[in-house]
């Protein structure tokens, strides 16, 4: 009675159906910060560099070379001549210029700016300490080529340029649309967007389906297999995996957490666990008693089960994280550590003044309303009280309240978790930071901030890493934040889909991937 | 009757006002702003915002431009989507509410009359006790229970019906509008046994049983239109609702709909999306009430007499 679904017909037409979370904001690459918005700008941009699937090693975008300076601090980029916009318009050093600038305009409003602040001048000139963009280290010297000086030796710098922030946006475009500074998207509504990428945007329907077309202008879209992609915004998982069995949707977004167990047993093929670049932890309001006390922020670090956490109770593969860089990050491994030991954790709680638990006020924990934060709070509640004695509040807040509680300091324990922008163990050492927007935890140490400083100013990754463990290493000793676990990214895939490397950064450009049956042979064997 | 409508017209203007303004100052009131999220927002960018959007002027401003802007029918921007107007996302929304209201609506009052009439036209027998037993479920079974239990027997089981999407694939209408309006239907099944019941207990029932006339002919032409009755003025608020409360529905089966944004809208503190949608939906519900009291005048003439004392 059904029709031929999805599946069937996306095999044979090389269209894929793609589960996107949520409906985009928009999609101007300098505006957008959310993950749905990431996944179609990706199919409809390009920067200078991009990155392999597989290795994420940086492989050549619109530049086909480039060339760095002996002290690592100007990249000169050598663009392709077939680079095209969809307009059929060569891309240009100057559209970069132009796009780079525009996202540090003040008024526009950029979240991600400070992702520009390794460029010469870009954090003066974004703060309007400077109004003359000339001072800013990025000059087209001519069509194609780009030159881009940096403040210090940044070398996570060519990862950035595969950031969506960094993707170029045409001039003529934006400007028919309204003035530079202007965050109203509408150049990008289907039937006015200019890109650079792989596809097209064909069809933008609000809430249902962003539909995205093989362009063919594109400078290798001889690689481009696929023909076209939906994203549907589906916010809700058990529905987008209904989805997926009813074959509408090749690649979900997530996995409800219900459903893990039935498809590790029955559906074992489909189902993809694999790492990610993002810490879950707990805050702790360093400026409140008795959470001012670092004996007690270890001992309640020192009580938690991780293990048990991961096996019992998130249950999708999450590796138990004692640092906030999750291992192996570019390299990079800490190996600074508090372990679960009640032992010293009661001898640290009674030196602080609670011997036994005893006198130790009732702390509140709080998280963002949701089924596994609560799982997790709970199972640490008991934890504490076990090791411990103590006794703590649960509290679960609507997000913009979360958010607004935290940014003011006004909770006493707090969940949290970072996603990595790139990889790089600054993303995530950066975040506390004296005075930083994300630390919110009132915690901040001269030494920690010294020692990322220093790591900025040196070439030589071994030293760089070496300052940047030093500086971790007093982070967890010091523990303002409780690190628990490091997160994975769960998807329902087709076993159609061919292409799809997995890396920590969930990144999978579109440009590589295509919809195949899998051969019965070839299916047998992955049975066995 | 003209002067009834008028009246009511007039007396909606000032509790849509009031709605407008509670509404405008409890999400002011709730804490985090549109622009707070996790990764923090330097604060040269939030002043930026905050100027754009107007949010650093005074409250009481910001209520006036608001009122001042409305009068002249413009809902401002959206805060979580910048590139679109307030309008352009209810428009968006609004026939595919409307479209899956109506279904449910149809399905309500088909098989809600229908096990109404049943169930009234044999008290206290089986006919009776088995469909208002169901209506019972159906009433205590939230739709995102029923929902998932449709989907999976119909559209994974049996692979009749699509799992979801509206418009997109022959028949993925039929599950969600089901869905909706079997809630509805349940409650509607109750009241029309209960009209029924009493109207068919009444001395001009009696004559026309006493007259010989035929049991369908007494149920149908005399009965029905009497015991309809509290069934039509249930149809106001149960109209809204299905339209209001669609957000549950919409959400199951992935339709884009207004009731995901009335909800999301005041999770992301969208605040003129969070005022364009209530306003939306409060005037609805106004239309849909006075539609409902002008069918039960209609309908009861002893109403029909009094209305203007009514009124």
């Amino acid at each position: 009675m059904r029709s031929e679904s999805n599946v069937e017909v996306g095999r044979q037409k090389q269209i894929l159906h793609f589960g996107n979370g949520d409906e985009p904001q928009g999609l101007d690459p300098t505006i957008v910060t959310g993950i749905p918005e990431w996944h179609i700008i990706q199919a409809l941009f390009e920067g200078l560099v991009a990155k392999d699937p597989a290795t994420l090693e940086i492989r050549p975008g619109v530049a086909e070379s480039w060339t760095i300076s002996g002290d690592q601090k100007i990249y000169t980029f050598r663009l392709r001549r077939e680079a095209r916009w969809s307009d059929g318009d060569p891309v240009t050093a100057g559209d970069f210029v132009f796009t780079w600038k525009r996202a540090l305009i003040p008024t526009l409003g950029n979240p991600y700016a400070y992702m520009f602040n390794c460029i010469r001048g870009a954090k003066t000139f974004f703060e309007g300490r400077n109004p003359d963009f000339g001072q800013v280290g990025v000059k087209a010297l001519d069509d194609r080529t780009l030159q881009v000086e940096l403040e210090t030796p940044t070398p996570y710098f060519l990862q950035l340029l595969d950031h969506h922030s960094y993707y170029p946006v045409q001039k003529k475009t934006i400007e028919k649309f309204g003035a530079v500074d202007e965050p109203n998207m509408r150049w990008t509504r289907p039937e006015n967007i200019v890109g650079n990428g792989p596809f097209t945007l064909k069809e933008w329907i609000l809430n249902r389906v962003v539909i995205v077309e093989k362009n063919p202008l594109y400078w290798d879209a001889a690689r481009v297999k696929l023909w076209q992609i939906y994203f549907y915004p589906i916010p809700n998982a058990s529905t987008e995996e209904r989805m997926f069995r009813a074959q509408q949707l090749h690649v979900t977004d997530r996995v409800p957490a219900d459903k893990l167990a039935v498809y590790r047993e029955n559906d074992p093929d489909s189902l993809h666990v694999t790492p990610y670049l993002g810490t879950y932890f707990y805050r702790l309001n360093s400026n409140v008693k008795p959470l001012d006390d670092v004996r007690v922020r270890r001992a309640l670090a020192m009580s938690i089960d991780r293990r048990q956490l991961v096996e019992k109770i998130a249950k999708g593969g999450q590796q138990p994280a004692y640092t906030l860089t999750p291992p192996n990050t570019a390299g990079y491994t800490s190996y600074a550590k508090l372990p679960h030991d009640a032992q010293k954790a009661q001898e640290l709680l009674a030196e602080a003044g609670y011997p036994g638990g005893r006198g130790f006020p009732r702390l509140e924990l709080m998280y963002n309303t949701d089924e596994l934060h609560r799982k997790v709070a709970t199972a640490i509640q008991q934890m504490w009280k076990k090791s411990l004695n103590i006794d703590i509040t649960l509290l679960s807040q609507d997000w913009k309240v979360f958010m607004d509680r935290e940014t003011h300091l006004h909770y006493q324990m707090s969940r949290g978790s970072w996603i990595g922008d790139y990889l790089d163990p600054t993303t995530f050492l950066d975040m506390f930071i004296a005075g930083s927007g994300n630390n919110r935890t009132g915690w901040s140490n001269p030494r920690y901030d010294e020692l990322l400083k220093q790591a900025t100013r040196t070439g030589d990754r071994e030293e760089r890493y070496a300052l940047l463990r030093a500086a971790e290493a007093i982070l967890v000793e010091e523990a303002p934040i409780i690190p628990l676990y490091t997160y994975t990214q769960m998807r329902l895939i087709s076993t159609d889909l061919r292409g799809w490397d997995h890396n920590v950064l969930d990144q999978h450009p579109f440009k590589y991937l295509y919809l195949e049956a899998p051969r019965e042979a070839e299916r047998k064997i992955e049975r066995h | 009757m003209f002067e009834f409508v008028l009246k009511r017209v007039l007396q909606a203007i000032p509790v849509l006002w009031i709605v407008i303004t509670v509404a405008f100052l409890f999400v002011h009131a709730a804490p985090g702003g549109p622009f707070s999220q996790e990764r923090a927002v330097p604060p040269e960018v939030l002043k930026a915002l905050n100027e754009r959007y107007k949010l650093d002027q005074p409250l009481l401003i910001q209520y006036s431009d608001y009122l001042r802007n409305l009068a002249r029918g413009d809902l401002g921007p959206s805060f979580k989507y910048p590139g679109r107007t307030v309008s352009e996302i209810i428009l968006a929304g609004m026939p595919v509410t409307f479209e899956l209201g109506f279904y449910a609506l149809l399905v309500a009052l088909a098989v809600g009359i229908g096990a109404g009439i049943l169930a009234a036209t044999r008290p206290n027998t089986m006919r009776d006790y088995l469909p208002m037993s169901l209506a019972m479920v159906g009433i205590c079974l939230p739709t995102y229970v029923l929902g998932p239990l449709l989907v999976l027997f119909f559209g994974i089981r049996l692979e009749w019906l699509p799992v979801s999407g509206w418009g997109y694939l022959p028949g993925d209408k039929i599950l969600p509008s089901m869905t909706l309006g079997l809630a509805y239907a349940a409650y509607v099944a109750r009241l029309c046994r209960g009209g029924m019941l009493e109207i068919l207990s009444q001395d001009f029932i009696r004559t026309a049983r006493a007259k010989g006339l035929p049991e369908t002919t007494v149920i149908y032409k005399h009965a029905l239109r009497g015991g309809l009755q509290p069934v039509v003025s249930f149809l106001g608020p149960a109209l809204a609702g299905l339209l209001g409360g669609s957000f549950v529905i919409e959400t199951l089966f992935q339709i884009p709909g207004l009731g995901r944004y009335y909800v999301q809208a005041a999770f992301n503190r969208d605040y003129t999306l969070v005022l364009g949608t209530t306003i939306f939906f409060s005037t609805l519900i106004l239309v849909f009430n006075l539609l409902a009291d002008i069918a039960t005048v209609w309908l009861n003439p002893r109403l029909r007499q009094e209305d203007g004392a009514r009124a």
